[in-house]
């Protein structure tokens, strides 16, 4: 069983939770940058959570399935179409032998996520199967995909039960507000700069990636200068340089850096960040810590229980002056 | 450095530990001992740690333990740390060739410091370096030690690609990149030893408390080095303090 590449889109890679246990030695984490849409994606085709999706970023892959295939799409609406029809998100999807996944184009967020039951099968490289583009390891070949590679599926046992992710827990990527814990270096800037960074809105520019995103706004006053001595970077850090804009710090980020962070994104938000655009706006609001934890537990609570069967129906295209539409009817 | 640890929020999941406020080798020494003793006597919850010059980023489960539990537990480690004995370092000797394509600003190093480029290498590869930490790239060194006498500033406009291997300058601080990357450090030389292999184990070659020495080697010496690196077949030479 495995998955045909025929167009690889924009960034398609392999990604899991990460890279743990080897930040000491410099080494990114990599992962997903929606750990939301990919805990999802996992549970949907009855992976456990740690298996390997694919990570399509703005513009989508084409796909072949080799065999029979359970496969779920999360994350940002890219458009998925099954052999050219309208695949629906955030649930199990069977497809079969020789059908063509694929997208055509952004209609929210930034980044999809591919789950196939049994796991994007390629080495582990110490302990994950992450593609570190940089690094140029994990995943396949540790680079992107291409028109031709072929991925391989791990084997699945039986066949799980279809399920879809509850409406009301499905993400609202449009949101603007980014919820952040002050610190840990806080210290090196003014109340003013403080009071900016809280209050205006921010831009994501062109230069943001899975190792940063690159704001543009009004400029965040420092108070000590912006050098501190280089130290470990959290994922959702902000930085803030001499130039006074910041930047979030996401998966691919360096494992140690001399800016000051004015603050750290909350971890559930991580994955909102991760479906911005360039052009879209942020604004960052303050928790405290308690609050962050609290949230983050209620979160992974969340992820755990997001699930219920999949409404039992039949699907139909239906054509009505010329538009195509993908009609499910379901019992009452 | 402090007189006690301070501990500092970085969101949800990590806290900051920072021992002082200054690059020094008793912080470094302190940073290490934490480092073995939360390998040694894992805390509940935490889950990977990032050594620096003057702190440890502290990744944790907030589900597996609160803020304060986790504060408390580092707090207490800190006052068993004096039975954390280091172990003793080694000299790594890392063979340069300098100067040339290989390390085109050592000329600019020269003249900005009013020196001849045989000075700034022998000032360059006459000091142990102190390995403070890695980050930034797989495997880059974080160095101490540099003489004054060659600190050199970055240059104005960066390199977009600095092949792996290259020897820099930046300010007072020398390093060596580990893989491709764009930089503005200036070049005096390269090496042919891999820093990162990420099909080896360790992936990386350099430790954190270890020293790093520079050797000046020939080209003819750089091209067999490099063949047996490809080969697989090339081991850096080691000095124990004790045979040194």
């Amino acid at each position: 069983m495995g998955i045909m590449v025929h167009n690889p889109g924009l960034l398609t890679t392999v990604q899991d939770a990460g890279r743990f246990g080897y930040q000491h030695i410099g080494m990114p984490t990599a992962g997903v940058m929606d750990f939301f849409a990919y805990q999802a994606a996992n549970r949907l085709v009855g992976n456990s959570s740690g298996e390997a999706v694919l990570e399509c970023t703005l513009v989508g892959p084409t796909l072949e399935f080799t065999e029979d295939a359970l496969v779920a799409v999360t994350g940002g609406d890219l458009s998925p179409q099954l052999d050219g029809m309208p695949l629906p998100m955030w649930e199990s999807c069977l497809v079969s032998r020789g059908s063509k996944l694929s997208f055509q184009g952004v209609r929210s967020g930034a980044r999809a996520y591919i789950a196939v039951a049994g796991g994007i099968d390629v080495p582990l490289v110490m302990g994950s199967r992450s593609t570190y583009l940089r690094g140029k390891l994990g995943g396949l070949e540790g680079r992107k995909l291409r028109q031709g590679d072929y991925l391989p599926v791990g084997k699945t046992d039986g066949r799980p039960s279809l399920l879809r992710v509850k409406p009301d827990c499905i993400p609202d990527y449009s949101r603007e507000t980014v919820r952040v814990v002050l610190g840990p270096q806080d210290d090196y800037f003014t109340s003013e700069g403080i009071k900016t960074f809280l209050n205006e809105t921010y831009e994501v520019t062109k230069n943001s990636d899975r190792m940063g995103y690159r704001l543009t706004g009004p400029t965040i006053e420092h108070g000590k200068g912006a050098d501190i001595i280089s130290d470990g970077i959290p994922l959702g850090g902000i930085q803030v340089p001499g130039h006074g804009e910041p930047i979030i710090m996401m998966v691919d980020r360096q494992t140690t850096g001399g800016y000051p962070k004015i603050a750290t994104v909350i971890t559930p938000d991580i994955s909102l960040v991760a479906q911005k655009n360039p052009g879209d706006r942020i604004k960052f609001a303050q928790v405290t810590l308690e609050e962050a934890q609290e949230i983050y537990r209620s979160w992974m609570e969340r992820l755990d229980e997001a699930y219920e069967p999949k409404p039992e129906g039949k699907r139909f295209k239906v054509t009505i002056s010329g538009h195509v539409y993908d009609v499910l009817v379901e019992e009452i | 450095m402090y007189e006690r640890a301070k501990i500092l929020p970085a969101g949800d999941s990590n806290a900051v530990l920072e021992l002082g406020n200054e690059i020094s080798v008793a912080v470094h020494k302190k940073v290490r001992a934490f480092f073995l003793a939360l390998n040694k006597e894992p805390v509940k919850g935490v889950t990977e740690i990032i050594p620096a010059y003057r702190s440890l980023l502290i990744n944790y489960d907030p589900v597996k333990i609160s803020y304060r539990e986790l504060k408390r537990s580092l707090l207490e480690l800190e006052e068993r740390l004096e039975a954390i004995e280091l172990p003793s370092p080694q000299t790594v000797v890392i063979p340069t060739l300098y100067g040339g394509e290989a390390g085109p600003d050592l000329e600019d190093v020269a003249s900005y410091n009013n020196l001849s480029p045989e000075e700034v290498i022998e000032i360059h590869s006459g000091t142990d370096y102190l390995i403070y930490m890695l980050g930034f790239t797989p495997g880059f060194p974080y160095l101490g030690g540099m003489s004054e006498k060659i600190a050199t500033p970055r240059l104005e406009n960066p390199r977009t690609v600095i092949p792996g291997g290259s020897v820099g300058i930046a300010g007072s601080q020398t390093g060596i990149y580990p893989i491709d990357s764009p930089g503005g450090w200036r070049l005096i030389g390269r090496t042919p030893v891999e820093l990162y292999n990420p099909h080896a184990n360790p992936p990386v070659l350099l430790q954190v408390g270890d020293y790093l020495r520079f050797k000046p080697i020939t080209k003819e010496e750089y091209a067999r080095i490099a063949q047996q690196v490809s080969a697989g077949n090339y081991s850096v030479t080691t000095i124990g303090m004790e045979d040194d």
